[in-house]
């Protein structure tokens, strides 16, 4: 599903973030990405997401070749990622409901089935009771229970998340984690950027080391590394 | 659409005074506009006071004066003529300037005898009226052709002059519109930053992105718009009364004419189109810079 073939990203008057990274993540499988703040996981996930454009190699997702992908297509592109961030990104000034339904709105989906989707969502997420309240008013964990609501909402093929558990605590995490892991037994392809080692040697997914941009270590699935 | 009226009307103090800053702008040459176009309906009522004085020679008997009056009349240029006898004209003086006894002292009457010729309203423009007066000038029977053109030719200056000054206020105060709606768009276009960054992660095209902020701009542009006619249509009805008084001063039945339904019609328009311009200017510099981090 996710295909690295020799990919390296240059910053102009910076070093490497990424080089010569080569890796594939089957479609439906579940993989993380770690490694020490700046060793490229961010940046890995942001080529994927087309944030950013790699300077060398070849980044084929879904059988795309994100290279070839022209600019007009790349927002129709991203609909087929549901994308989770650190500090969850909320539209604060949007109700819960409002903040998950904005892929499908984007997307140009009806209004019934908007509210029936959202509800499906929030409902997966465990937050069906609170889709009139404000982000603010909730706690760390359920605003980033809401990011992922947001990102699944459009039942999206990938999922990719860039430290969503960086700011919760060992509990929480787990639970996040164990959220992310249920979306991945329904067939979604999940990668998650992480530098939480401990929790993530307990699950049995495949597990990227990154080390200065380059990848140290590639354990591939069933067991810990 | 309903998102962008949802959010015109969550801040309605902000988007009603950027939409008076419009409407004010917009006011300012279209009142201009119509005090002009009510001057020149004014003056378009005076061609009877701006005719032409034939005075003729003094051989010419009433007879002739009588075909030459005629002969005038039947021109196409003109709409009337009115013969006054040299005799009629002495009586006229004399009542008129108060000069009777002294005038009595003369021998024979000075006088020559006048024709006054009105000319047709569509050949009022200056040169169509210098023409006639050549025209007229050029006959034998005629001694002096007199019109007073410079007083004519003036007051069209006067208003060319006017005229050009709507053009170009109008012209600056367009401008104006443009970079208060431009602005106002930047400014909300920056204060939704997050939020552009978020749907262009999810998938969100730039039209899709663009569309709220136009239909603000086109929001702000028709409320502008109907507020300058508002402000027109106030203003004048505030100056009904005086210029009523002063009319019937001149014994003139002159009416002040609004800005009638097809100028306000093009003012909204031209307030609507005004926005959504700005509005697209502003997206399109500000909104390409805006990509997800």
């Amino acid at each position: 599903m996710i295909q690295f073939n020799d990919v390296s990203k240059r910053y102009p008057n910076r070093h490497e973030a990424l080089s010569h990274v080569s890796f594939e993540l089957p479609a439906g499988e579940m993989g993380f990405v770690t490694g020490r703040s700046g060793a490229g996981k961010s940046t890995l996930l942001r080529l994927i997401a087309l944030i950013e454009r790699n300077s060398q190699g070849q980044i084929i997702v879904g059988g795309q070749n994100l290279g070839r992908l022209r600019r007009r297509r790349i927002p129709y592109y991203r609909r087929g990622i549901g994308f989770i961030f650190q500090d969850h990104r909320l539209l604060l000034d949007r109700t819960v409901f409002d903040n998950v339904a904005l892929p499908l709105v984007i997307a140009g989906h009806r209004h019934q089935e908007v509210g029936r989707r959202v509800r499906a969502a929030l409902d997966q997420v465990g937050l069906l009771s609170k889709e009139r309240l404000y982000p603010v008013t909730l706690s760390g964990g359920e605003q980033q229970r809401v990011g992922i609501a947001r990102a699944v909402v459009n039942r999206p093929p990938v999922l990719l998340g860039d430290e969503p558990t960086g700011n919760l605590d060992p509990e929480l995490s787990r639970d996040i984690m164990e959220l992310f892991q249920r979306f991945n037994q329904v067939g979604v392809t999940v990668l998650i950027a992480t530098h939480d080692v401990g929790l993530i040697r307990t699950m049995t997914h495949r597990i990227l080391t990154l080390k200065e941009g380059r990848l140290v270590n590639n354990s591939g699935g069933w067991g810990p590394a | 659409m309903f998102y962008t009226m949802g959010q015109l009307s969550r801040r309605p103090l902000g988007s009603l005074m950027t939409a008076s800053v419009v409407g004010i702008a917009l006011a300012l040459p279209s009142g201009l506009y119509v005090l002009l176009e009510n001057v020149r309906a004014v003056s378009r009522g005076w061609d009877g006071t701006a005719g032409i004085s034939l005075f003729l020679r003094a051989d010419v008997d009433d007879d002739g004066a009588v075909r030459l009056a005629h002969t005038i009349q039947t021109m196409p240029q003109v709409a009337s003529t009115r013969w006054v006898s040299r005799v009629d004209a002495l009586a006229e003086f004399r009542k008129a300037s108060g000069l009777g006894d002294a005038l009595e002292a003369l021998e024979a009457n000075p006088l020559p005898h006048v024709i006054m010729v009105r000319p047709q309203t569509a050949h009022t423009a200056p040169e169509d009226i210098r023409r006639l007066v050549d025209d007229l000038d050029a006959r034998p029977e005629v001694d002096i052709a007199q019109f007073d053109l410079q007083w004519v030719q003036r007051l069209f200056g006067i208003m060319a002059i006017v005229q050009r000054g709507v053009l170009v206020l109008g012209a600056v105060l367009s401008v104006a519109v443009l970079l208060i709606v431009g602005n106002t768009i930047r400014l909300a276009i920056q204060n939704r930053r997050a939020e552009i960054e978020i749907a262009k992660l999810f998938g969100a095209t730039n039209a899709f992105i663009r569309r709220p902020f136009l239909y603000t701009g086109l929001g702000y542009g028709l409320l502008g718009g109907v507020i300058a006619m508002l402000v027109v249509g106030s203003s004048l009805e505030l100056l009904k009364g005086p210029v009523g008084q002063l009319a019937e001063l001149y014994y003139s039945d002159f009416v002040l004419q609004g800005l009638g339904r097809e100028a306000s019609l093009v003012l909204v328009g031209a307030g609507a189109a005004l926005g959504l311009t700005g509005s697209w200017v502003a997206v399109g510099r500000h909104l390409g810079a805006i990509e997800p981090r």
